[in-house]
C-alpha cells in the first residue's frame, strides 16, 4: 500500500488536506523550514511545485513564484535533494507537481528511480495527459509511484472512465475552468460536477484551484474527500518574507483550514 | 507511413506533436477534432472556404520569376510565390478563415489570438470582423512596440491587443497567455493558433489550410515550367508558411525542401531562434517538438530581428521532417536577412517581411551554386510594410 493510500484509509472518511508549495521560493532552506510547518499544523498530504518557465496552467500568483524560484537557481536534481532531505525526518506523503518538460528532460525511468528513491510518493503532470503518459506510467507503476490525474469541470463521461483507469492514489479534480489561483467564490456546479464524479470512480476525488480559505474549503470539501490548497499559501510566502512571521501565517492559515475541515466531516 | 496519412490518431508525426495539455482543454481538443473531420467531409464547407479565399483574400496568389534577381544571382532560376498579395499581406489569412469558419461550425462567438510580429493578429482580427465575432489577440509588449502599426491595424478591425508583460514579452508568452486565456474561456471561445504548432488538431487543422499555397504552386509551376522546382524554401518561425509550401511535395521526392530558421545574432550565441538547428526534442504550449531549453528543461528566449520568427518552439511535424531527414534546416543571421530585405527591394520592387526576408537571404547563397537550368521555389510569406520602420532605424534613418 502506497503512503498515500495508507493516509486515505487512515483519515478513515474525514476530509483530506492538501498543501502545495513552490520549492526554491524563495530559497531552498525556507522550502524545508514551509514543509514542516505545513506538516505540524495538519496538511495530510504535500504537494511540492517544480517551477517551470511557462507554467500554462497557473495564474499570476504561481507563475511569480516559479520565476522567483528559477532565478535562484532551482532545478529538479535539486528539488529531488530536498526531499531526500525532508524524508529524513517526515513520513507524510509527498507528492511532486511539475510541468512535463523538465521530468521529460530529466529522463522518464531516471526521474522515477530517483524520485522514489528519494521518498517521492506520487507526481502531477497537468500536461500529461493519459493519452501521452502511457511510457511515464510503465516506470511509475513499476515503481510504486502514484501518477495522479486531473480531471475538470469539462471531462466527459468516456473521459471520467479514462481517468479513473489510470489515476493512483487520488483524482485531482479542479474545480473551475481556468488556471491556478484564489478566487472570491467557488463555481456554482461545483457539487453536481463531483457528486457525478464519485458516484462512476473508485479513489478519493479531491477538488483544488481555487480554494482561498476556510469557507471555501469546507464548501468544497463537503462534497469531495478534501482539499488542495496553493496559491493562497504561496501568496503568503510572497507577502511576508521574513522568516518568523511567514512560519506564523502559514501555521495560522493552514490549522484554520484544517479545523473548518474537521467540522464538515 | 506517406505524409498525407500523418499525424497517427494521437496527433503523431514521429515521436512527435500529441497532445500535451491540461484535461480542462482535452474535451475542447476532442470537439475540434471531431467539427474538423466533420467539415473536411462537406463539400459546403470547401465551398464556403473556396469562396472567401478567392473573392475575399485573392486567391490564387500570383507564382513570380523573378527575373532581375535570377540574374542577378547567376544561378538557379527563381519563382516567387506571393502569399504577400493576399489581403492583410500575409499567408496568415488563409488560416484564420478556415478557423473562423469552423468556429461557426462550433457555434463559438469570441476567438483568441497569438501573435508576434502581428500578421496573424491583424488575419483573425480580420477574419473575427468579417465574420462578426468578438476577439481578443494575446501580444507581448516588445512586440507591440516593434510592430505598433499593426497594434494600430488590430484595433481599427474591432479586436482588443492585450499586452502580454510576463517572461520575454514575445511570442512565446503571448502564446502561453492565449493559452491560459483559453482554459478559462474554452466553453464559449474558439482558439486560432498561428502557426503548425500547439497540442494536436492544431498542427494539422493549421497545415491543411495552408497548404493551398503548396497546391497552387504546384499547379502555377506546372504550367509556366512544365515540372517540379528543384527546390522549395520557406522561412520556418513556429513554420506554418514553409509547411504549407512543403506540403504537396513531402512525396516529391526529388524536389529538396529547405526550412530557413532565424539564426539573429549567430546560432553559435545564445541570441537565435533556430530551434531544429540548435535545440532538442522538448514539450511546449502542446506538443513534443524541437525546442531551445537548457539542461534543467528551461525554456529559453529566442531572438530574431523578425518578431515572426522570435521563437524558441517550432511546429511538431518540421521535427518529423528533419528527423526523417526528408526536409533540410538552415539559418540565416538578422544582418544577412537585411540583406534579403534590401536586395529584393531594389531588383523586384517588392519588399518582403522581415521573415520572408530570411528565405531570400538563403536564396542568395544557395541559388549562385546551381544551375542555370534548375529552379528554386520560394514562398514570399509577406509584405515588409509592417517591418520599414524597424528597418529604417537600423539603418540609421530617421523617418
Amino acid at each position: 500500500m502506497s503512503r498515500i493510500e495508507e493516509r486515505f484509509k487512515k483519515l478513515n472518511g474525514n476530509k483530506a488536506l492538501v498543501a502545495f508549495f513552490t520549492a526554491g521560493d524563495p530559497d531552498m532552506s525556507a522550502s524545508e523550514e514551509i514543509f514542516s510547518v505545513i506538516e505540524e499544523n495538519g496538511a495530510d498530504i504535500i504537494e511540492i511545485g517544480v517551477p517551470f518557465s511557462d507554467p500554462l496552467a497557473d495564474g499570476p500568483v504561481i507563475q511569480a513564484a516559479s520565476h522567483r524560484s528559477l532565478q535562484n537557481g532551482t532545478t529538479l536534481k535539486k528539488i529531488i535533494e530536498l526531499v531526500v532531505a525532508i524524508r529524513s525526518q517526515s513520513q507524510l506523503p509527498i507528492v511532486l507537481m511539475s510541468s512535463f518538460n523538465p521530468v521529460f528532460v530529466y529522463g522518464l525511468q531516471a526521474f522515477v528511480d530517483d524520485a522514489v528513491k528519494a521518498g517521492v510518493d506520487g507526481v502531477i503532470l497537468p500536461d500529461l495527459p493519459p493519452e501521452e503518459a502511457k511510457e511515464f506510467l510503465g516506470y511509475a507503476n513499476a515503481k510504486g509511484l502514484d501518477m495522479i490525474f486531473l480531471l475538470a469541470p469539462t471531462s466527459t463521461p468516456e473521459r471520467i472512465e479514462l481517468i479513473d483507469q489510470v489515476s493512483k492514489g487520488f483524482i485531482y479534480y479542479v474545480s473551475l475552468t481556468g488556471t491556478t489561483g484564489t478566487k472570491t467564490e467557488l463555481s456554482k456546479n461545483l457539487q453536481e460536477k463531483v457528486s457525478a464524479i464519485k458516484n462512476k470512480v473508485k479513489l478519493p476525488v479531491l477538488v483544488g484551484f481555487g480554494i482561498s480559505g476556510p469557507e471555501q474549503a469546507k464548501e468544497a470539501a463537503e462534497c469531495s474527500d478534501g482539499v488542495i490548497i496553493g496559491s493562497a499559501i504561496v501568496k503568503l510566502i510572497e507577502t511576508y518574507p521574513d522568516p518568523k512571521e511567514r512560519k506564523q501565517k502559514i501555521a495560522d492559515f493552514i490549522s484554520g483550514i484544517k479545523n473548518s475541515l474537521c467540522k464538515s466531516s | 507511413m506517406k505524409s498525407d496519412k500523418l499525424p497517427d490518431e494521437g496527433g503523431h508525426y514521429g515521436q512527435f506533436g500529441g497532445k500535451y495539455v491540461i484535461e480542462t482543454l482535452m474535451p475542447a481538443l476532442e470537439q475540434l477534432e471531431r467539427v474538423y473531420e466533420e467539415a473536411k467531409n462537406d463539400p459546403q464547407f470547401h465551398k464556403d472556404l473556396q469562396y472567401y479565399l478567392q473573392h475575399y483574400v485573392g486567391r490564387p496568389t500570383a507564382l513570380y520569376h523573378a527575373q532581375r534577381l535570377t540574374e542577378h544571382l547567376g544561378g538557379a532560376k527563381i519563382y516567387l510565390k506571393r502569399e504577400d498579395l493576399t489581403h492583410t499581406g500575409a499567408h496568415k489569412i488563409n488560416n484564420t478563415i478556415g478557423s473562423a469558419l469552423l468556429a461557426l461550425r462550433m457555434g463559438k462567438k469570441r476567438v483568441i489570438a497569438e501573435t508576434g510580429a502581428g500578421q496573424h493578429g491583424v488575419a483573425t482580427a480580420t477574419a473575427a470582423s468579417l465574420f462578426g465575432l468578438e476577439c481578443d489577440v494575446f501580444m507581448g509588449e516588445d512586440d507591440m512596440r516593434r510592430q505598433a502599426l499593426n497594434v494600430f491595424r488590430m484595433r481599427l478591425l474591432g479586436a482588443n491587443v492585450i499586452p502580454v508583460t510576463a517572461g520575454t514579452r514575445t511570442l512565446k508568452d503571448a502564446t502561453s497567455e492565449a493559452i491560459r486565456n483559453w482554459i478559462t474561456t474554452v466553453e464559449s471561445t474558439h482558439y486560432i493558433i498561428g502557426s503548425v504548432v500547439g497540442p494536436h488538431p492544431y498542427p494539422m487543422i493549421v497545415r491543411d489550410f495552408q497548404k493551398v499555397i503548396g497546391e497552387e504552386s504546384t499547379e502555377q509551376i506546372m504550367e509556366m515550367e512544365g515540372r517540379l522546382p528543384n527546390a522549395c524554401v520557406a522561412c520556418v518561425g513556429g513554420g506554418s508558411n514553409s509547411m504549407g509550401l512543403f506540403h504537396p511535395f513531402i512525396d516529391k521526392k526529388d524536389v529538396r525542401l529547405i526550412g530557413v530558421e532565424a539564426a539573429g545574432l549567430g546560432v553559435d550565441t545564445d541570441k537565435h531562434g533556430a530551434s531544429l538547428t540548435k535545440g532538442s526534442p522538448g514539450v511546449l504550449h502542446g506538443m513534443m517538438s524541437y525546442l531551445l531549453h537548457d539542461e534543467d528543461g528551461q525554456v529559453t528566449e529566442a531572438h530574431s530581428i523578425s518578431a515572426g520568427l522570435d521563437y524558441p518552439g517550432v511546429g511538431c511535424e518540421h521535427s518529423h521532417l528533419k528527423e526523417t531527414g526528408r526536409a533540410q534546416y538552415v539559418s540565416i543571421t538578422d544582418d544577412e536577412a537585411m540583406e534579403g530585405f534590401k536586395l529584393l527591394a531594389k531588383l523586384e520592387g517588392i519588399i518582403p517581411a522581415l521573415e520572408s526576408s530570411h528565405a531570400i537571404a538563403h536564396v542568395m547563397k544557395m541559388a549562385p551554386t546551381m544551375k542555370k537550368d534548375e529552379i528554386i521555389l520560394v514562398c514570399l510569406s509577406g509584405r515588409g510594410d509592417k517591418d520599414v520602420n524597424q528597418v529604417a532605424d537600423r539603418l540609421g534613418v530617421t523617418l
